[in-house]
């Protein structure tokens, strides 16, 4: 991959985004719910949820292609709530293939700096150090219709980098990829956005993408942001029961909460905050929280197993015929096979706990 | 891109895409049969037979001399009636009023509903089509009175043929509200005005820098559409007593057929060739149309 010229990464400045208890509703629906979310200089936020939370709303009021009902949008410390799109200065790369069909990779990179007065041989000069930072250097003369969707994508995200913007918007700009694809421009997204240091709101509805990418992930649900943190407590430490349930994979398995513990499978477990605390619940565990050991006089049982490379996952049925999934690594898994019989202990890593 | 176990992959390119043009014929249907493509023939023949034998009637009545000689006096003779002269020349002048006054209408307004109002983009379309469901005989008897009182009040300019490019404007909507309407379904309009104004430019910049070079070929059509239309429009020309080109053919009938055919089919010619003329315009920009599929894994 090319090194992007000094010119580029010297623009490691990013600014402060602040949301403002924003509201913006579609007909009935309330489609932002009182959102408010602080974004520091540089960070790359991830906005995660599923269709229809409001998430894109979110990012288009950011970028000034929708408009908000309530609530203030601050950009620096600068309100932006009323200003125009076209005077936002936000780069945005968008879920559809979004570049100008008949213009070629390189005035549509050059594009925005037209319209901001830049002379000809400089925004040449910049426009194709733009297609080297994501190693399209060679494809500059070539139409959107010669390119593949990736080449696509990294071309919209060199004309949306190209004008310098405030801040960087990507609205699902992996979703229409294929897996290889998605996985390698992903890496390639945070690797330019960390040497700009730009301040990046990325939506998407991909958990891994989410996950992998943000330094932190807001998850969204009807509008309302439900928690925001760093990949890894939203994933250890989840505040609500939709965040449990939607983020990663988690077993219900029956228990009794009392004294902010709950017992599951005999093993006493810490609740987290928000969780029921008393009387029978449901302990959402993690499957790589769950331990199976293959044993003669197991009372549970293996129905199936799968091989995900470096990791397995095992389905394997309690005797109260709760279905459970536990994850382990490939030489863990040893010779389970359906039909082995096994014994299931839980980590004792705090669960939330939901009563129904 | 799929491969077979145990075929070879294929690498990807440097840049992240491996750029596979789809082979010719791909999905491009089965063989005709002999019997299929005899039929095919048969079909070509009566439909080239059906609108070439009036055209080669007209060529041959239109160019009849004296004693079963061959002559062009009927089109040389068109040259010096200045009835039918000053026809073409409104027809013409009203041709190139329409097409602008349509384009001009149109074109923002189509852009503008699927931009930003896509829910009254059925509205548009419904108040587009309506001209085809009335008929030009109930559009004069409507319209008359605004004529009437429009040749009274406003001198000239009032009673200039030209006006009949409004009427014109109406009658061609539905065609070029078609054409366009492809064409803007063929890109997705919402998407590249988002990205055009967010990258700073202001509406008219997004439309005339990136909505219509990319609906062009829709543009002409509904140019070629209307400039059709105007050539052949009589009905309400006649009605309204205005002398356009179809106005001086009729009238011309009566008095010399021989020029009045050498006219029509001069008509006709002359909008095969502007058809011709236009799509290779429209063509022009076209360029290799290969599909291009990711990185084969």
């Amino acid at each position: 991959m090319t090194v992007a010229s000094p010119a580029i990464a010297s623009n490691g400045h990013g600014v402060g985004v602040t949301f403002e208890d924003m509201h913006r509703w579609y007909g009935s629906v309330h489609a932002l719910n009182g959102l408010s979310i602080d974004i520091a200089p540089g960070e790359f936020i991830a906005l995660l949820g599923p269709s229809g939370c409001g998430k894109t709303t979110a990012l288009r009021a950011l970028g000034g292609l929708d408009e908000v009902d309530q609530g203030r949008i601050l950009v620096g410390g600068k309100d932006v709530t009323n200003v125009p799109t076209n005077k936002r200065n936000m780069g945005i790369v968008f879920q559809a293939y979004s570049l100008f069909p008949n213009m070629t990779a390189r005035d549509n990179v050059a594009y925005g700096l037209r319209l901001r007065g830049v002379d000809t041989a400089a925004r040449k000069k910049k426009a194709e150090e733009m297609l080297e930072l994501v190693g399209l250097g060679a494809q500059a003369s070539r139409y959107p219709h010669q390119m593949s969707g990736g080449q696509q994508q990294r071309v919209a995200l060199a004309r949306a980098l190209a004008i310098e913007p405030s801040v960087l918007l990507l609205d699902e700009p992996l979703s229409a990829l294929d897996a290889k694809v998605r996985r390698g421009l992903r890496e390639e997204i945070r690797r330019i956005q960390i040497m700009i240091g730009i301040t990046t709101l990325f939506v998407t509805h991909d958990q891994e993408e989410a996950l992998a990418m943000g330094d932190r992930v807001g998850v969204m649900s009807a509008g309302r942001l439900e928690q925001i943190a760093a990949p890894t407590e939203l994933y250890d430490r989840p505040k609500t029961r939709f965040v449990a349930e939607f983020v990663g994979l988690t077993n219900r398995i029956p228990g009794t909460a009392a004294s902010g513990s709950v017992t599951i499978l005999g093993t006493n477990v810490p609740l987290l905050d928000g969780s029921a605390n008393s009387g029978p619940v449901f302990a959402l565990v993690r499957p790589e929280n769950i331990r199976v050991v293959a044993t003669q006089d197991g009372s549970a049982r293996v129905v199936a197993v799968s091989f995900l490379g470096s990791l397995c996952r095992a389905q394997v049925t309690l005797p109260d015929e709760t279905l459970v999934v536990a994850q382990m690594s490939a030489s863990e898994a040893g010779d389970l096979q359906p039909g082995t019989s096994v014994r299931v202990s839980v980590l004792p890593s705090p669960v939330f706990a939901v009563a129904d | 891109m799929t491969a077979s176990p145990g075929a070879p992959l294929s690498a990807a390119a440097p840049s992240g895409g491996a750029l596979v043009a789809r082979p010719k014929g791909v999905g491009g249907g089965r063989r005709a049969s002999p019997l299929q493509r005899s039929g095919r023939i048969a079909i070509l023949v009566v439909v080239i037979g059906y609108l070439g034998l009036p055209l080669f009637a007209m060529l041959e009545f239109s160019t009849r001399g004296n004693y079963g000689s061959r002559s062009l006096d009927s089109y040389a003779a068109m040259l010096n009636n200045q009835d039918l002269i000053d026809g073409v020349t409104t027809s013409l002048q009203i041709a190139v009023l329409t097409v602008v006054g349509m384009l001009l209408l149109l074109v923002p307004t189509m852009v503008w509903t699927v931009v930003r109002v896509p829910r009254m983009r059925r509205v548009v379309e419904f108040l587009c089509l309506l001209p085809l469901a009335i008929p030009a005989i109930v559009l004069v008897v409507g319209i008359g009175p605004i004529y009437r009182w429009m040749g009274q009040h406003l001198g000239a300019v009032g009673a200039s043929p030209l006006t009949l490019a409004f009427i014109d404007i109406v009658l061609c909507l539905p065609f070029a509200y078609r054409a366009i309407d492809s064409s803007l379904r063929s890109i997705d309009s919402a998407t590249l005005a988002d990205a055009s104004r967010s990258l700073g430019a202001g509406w008219p910049r997004t439309i005339f820098q990136v909505i219509l070079p990319n609906i062009r070929a829709g543009v002409l059509s509904a140019s070629v559409l209307a400039i059709a239309l105007v050539l052949g429009e009589y009905t309400i020309s006649s009605l309204l007593s205005f002398n356009t080109l179809q106005v001086a053919i009729y009238l011309l009938g009566g008095r010399d057929p021989f020029i009045s055919v050498a006219v029509s089919l001069s008509a006709l010619v002359f909008a095969f060739i502007l058809l011709i003329v236009i799509a290779r315009v429209g063509g022009g920009g076209r360029r290799d149309q290969r599909e291009v599929e990711e990185p084969a894994t």
